[in-house]
């Protein structure tokens, strides 16, 4: 290792002995195991993208049988096509679960993160790469876990992706599935975490300050310190909730609960609203796991198809630093129904109004990133740009639920699930899509087809909105959100047509995902190949690594010279200035 | 390919990875406890009645005796960490061989005491006291045999390390150093909540 400068051959030569389980399966390298993240997570949201699509039947169509779906799911589920309420309820819980924990996580975090960080920060790898791996295999592992929960008695949970006590206490084995899948999925993202904090901290390149850090690398920062901080305390959620439906315990049933009426026999004397405290005190920072990542992402493609350098790069960091600290103390705006108290709504709402600010102030800076530009409209570029409303959007709505007066109203209906859609959906996974269109070229040494990825693009765009605008006039009309039957009210029979537009459009949603399926293959074999490492003339260290960078990343550690987003600098010749390249 | 900082120190930040790894683990490790804890406390406070320990049968003996053994145990690893330190291999696996003799002595008092519980029909289902009192000490005993494990490996295997990277295996026990004593804190705060208060 002493010998820089005989390093290449002595490396090549080591690469020849590992064996294919090695490099391709059980690997340590980064940007191997953020390529199986990828694929993992992109194979279960198009499987959780298909539960919710059949869920649609039922709200579009209620009590309509499909014969055939019914011969293949069986009398458990559909006896002669018509879907089972318990059905409905399983739909719903494991489409959450799996597109928040088995989804969108792992591919912004696990993919993203696991690829791109240690190349814009000059690494040869993670801190620990074994570690690492086995971050990996938990994650896959609650996933085949969560999978398996599918085929036992009663099926999968069906107490929505929020597992609220005391329904999910005396729910079937399934339940207690989802909680084992759980921990797994715990496990895993904590040793990831751990990964991340500790290589950003300790193994930057020379020359790469914190200041000069790009703003991915900052939100993978405080992601990690969500994921780390705020975890815990749902594994220990799950372990009382384990022990609660294994042991007999009563940690989250109270007194005299009367079960189908009955009397259970536990002792009672617990708390349901102790889960709840316990679960939103992750799963508030947890949302924004989900978006930090995405506006990482957005400010890279903005930054280099605007060709200007991002507007208040600091300012963004800094609403980014005080989300993640702020995020730990709202969790209780999604309990303001359950008569916790006034003193306690008002300290939440005034949180939640409080932790809105930094949001607006990063939406802001990249929307000014745009002004006076001469934007490339790339297909990246394209979902970054609708990044920016549909968050708006999402972030917008979120605030009449954080005041206490209109959550009244507006709380349990389909209203929430459009203002969560919104950041989530045509927020973080258009800026997830824009992550992959742009880092593609990095990891295959192809581009994607452009053509193929504007259809994508505008398709999505428009059915995205179809699906979800009409859910916050529904929620607003008053119809809750979970119900088997939406013409059960007269309301909602009154509302129907929305259901079946909605439906509409999220069949269409799926059908516009095929030119990306067939874009993603295809290219692989058959996309332009990329003639530099640079395709895009961008500033930030993971371009300066060989393509696809081997194991090591890069031939010789890079230093850095400047600031992230030096584009455009006057009295340049080129309108960018790489931070690893060394000018007078 | 060689990982910075893996076994010296980040001139900035004056530790190595590994270090700052372990610390980063039992932050999180202080969020899990942390919450199990905040549970206790709200169903205490939302309990009509709420027993002593002493009042329904644990033993406060047997307890402070096993809040001696952990203690012991962690000075123990610290002598054989700092054993390490001074080159001298023979008295490190003395104590670290202590260290995990003391942790089994640990886990046989506990057994005792489940077993008696278990005798006069003592679960968890018993009451929200029991439940609390089961799910604590077992997730605390859960982590205890974790540190025997991770200790017996590197008293076996794990030692050989010492002769080809001293440093790293030094560095090794320093982690497991850390990790026992936490082990060992959370006991002390255990004791108190459920055996005293
Ligand atoms: C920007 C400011 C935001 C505010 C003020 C806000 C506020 C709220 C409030 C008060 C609720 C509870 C509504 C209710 O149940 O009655 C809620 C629900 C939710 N929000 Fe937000 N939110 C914001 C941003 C976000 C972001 C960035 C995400 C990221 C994905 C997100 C994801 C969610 C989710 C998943 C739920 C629903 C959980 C459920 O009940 O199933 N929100 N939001
Ligand atoms: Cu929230």
């Amino acid at each position: 290792m002493s010998e820089v400068v005989n390093h290449h051959p002595v490396h090549e030569a080591h690469h020849e002995e590992l064996g294919f389980l090695r490099k391709y399966v059980f690997s340590t390298d980064h940007k191997v195991i953020g390529i199986q993240y990828g694929l993992t997570a992109l194979v279960f949201l198009l499987f959780g993208f298909s539960l919710i699509m059949l869920l649609r039947w039922q709200l579009a169509y209620p009590g309509k049988p499909v014969i055939w779906l019914g011969k293949i799911l069986g009398e458990n589920f559909m006896p002669g096509g018509i879907m089972l309420p318990e059905f409905y309820n399983m739909l719903g819980a494991m489409h959450g679960t799996i597109m928040v924990f088995l989804g969108i996580v792992p591919l912004a975090v696990g993919a993203f993160g696991n690829y791109v960080m240690p190349l814009q920060i000059g690494a040869p790898d993670m801190a620990f790469p074994k570690i690492n791996a086995a971050s990996y295999w938990f994650y896959f592992v609650g996933g085949v876990v969560m999978l398996y929960s599918f085929f036992v008695p009663g099926g999968p949970a069906q107490g929505g992706w929020t597992s609220y006590t005391p329904l999910a206490d005396i729910a079937p084995v399934g339940q207690t599935w989802w909680l084992v899948g759980m921990v797994f999925l715990i496990t895993s993202s904590l040793l990831g975490s751990i990964n991340f904090i500790v290589t950003i901290v300790q193994m930057r390149t020379k020359g790469l300050s914190f200041w000069r850090l790009p703003v991915f690398v900052w939100a993978q920062f405080v992601t990690a310190f969500l994921l780390l901080l705020a975890f815990p305390p749902l594994e220990a959620a799950a372990v009382l909730q384990l022990m609660d439906r294994l042991a007999g315990t009563s940690f989250f049933l109270p007194s005299g609960l009367v079960v189908s009426g009955q009397m259970i026999p536990n002792t009672g004397g617990g708390s349901p609203l102790l889960w709840q405290h316990l679960f939103w005190f992750l799963a508030h920072p947890e949302v924004y796991v989900l978006i930090l990542p995405g506006m990482g992402i957005v400010a890279e493609v903005i930054a280099n198809n605007t060709r200007k350098p991002l507007w208040g790069y600091k300012t963004i960091v800094f609403s980014i630093l005080f989300i993640g600290g702020m995020s730990f103390t709202v969790w209780a705006h999604h309990m303001f129904m359950t008569g916790m108290g006034t003193t306690m709504s008002t300290f939440f709402q005034t949180t939640t109004m409080i932790i809105s600010i930094p949001s607006v102030i990063i939406l802001t800076s990249l929307l000014l990133s745009l002004w006076g530009a001469s934007i490339r409209f790339t297909t990246p570029m394209l979902f970054a740009i609708a990044f920016l409303p549909m968050f708006a959007i999402g972030g917008l709505t979120g605030l009449p639920l954080g005041l206490t007066t209109s959550d009244i109203h507006l709380h349990d209906t389909w209203y929430v699930i459009g203002h969560f859609h919104y950041v989530v959906a045509p927020g973080t996974i258009f800026a997830l899509f824009a992550g992959i269109y742009y880092w593609y070229p990095k990891v295959t040494g192809r581009m994607l087809n452009s053509v193929l990825g504007k259809i994508h693009f505008w398709l999505s765009l428009v059915f995205m909105n179809g699906v979800f605008l009409p859910m916050l006039i529904q929620g607003m009309a008053g119809m809750n959100r979970r119900y088997y039957d939406p013409t059960a009210t007269p309301w909602g029979k009154a509302m129907q047509p929305f259901m079946e537009f909605i439906s509409w459009s999220a069949w269409l949603l799926a059908i516009s995902q095929i030119p990306f399926v067939i874009n993603f293959f295809w290219s692989m074999w058959k996309g332009r190949k990329v003639t530099s490492d640079n395709p895009w003339d961008a500033t930030t260290l993971e371009w300066s690594a060989p393509t696809p960078p081997p194991h090591g990343n890069f031939p010789t550690p890079p230093e850095v010279y400047r600031e992230p987003y030096e584009y455009s600098v006057p009295g340049k010749e080129k309108d960018f200035s790489p931070q690893f390249i060394k000018e007078a | 390919m060689e990982i910075p900082y893996s076994v010296k120190a980040n001139p900035v930040t004056g530790i190595p990875n590994g270090k700052f790894g372990i610390w980063l683990f039992l932050a999180s490790e202080v969020m899990l406890f942390g919450a199990l804890f905040s549970s206790y406390v709200l169903l205490r406070v939302g309990a009509d009645v709420w027993p002593h320990g002493r009042d329904v049968g644990l033993s406060i003996p047997l307890a402070t005796l096993n809040t001696m053994v952990l203690i012991a145990s962690s000075v123990t690893m610290v002598m054989a960490w700092a054993s390490l330190k001074m080159d001298q291999f023979k008295k490190f696996r003395l104590y670290l061989g202590l260290t995990i003799l003391l942790a089994f002595g640990f886990l046989v008092v506990k057994y005792f005491e489940y077993t008696a519980k278990f005798h006069h029909e003592i679960y968890p289902s018993t009451s929200t006291f029991f439940a609390i009192y089961f799910t604590l000490t077992g997730l605390h005993g859960l982590h205890v045999i974790g540190g025997i494990i991770v200790n017996s490996y590197l008293w076996g295997p794990g030692a050989k390390v010492w002769r080809s990277e001293p440093d790293r295996f030094a560095n090794r026990i320093e982690y497991a150093g850390l990790y026992w004593h936490f082990v060992d804190l959370v006991w002390i705060f255990l004791f108190p909540v459920l055996y005293l208060l």
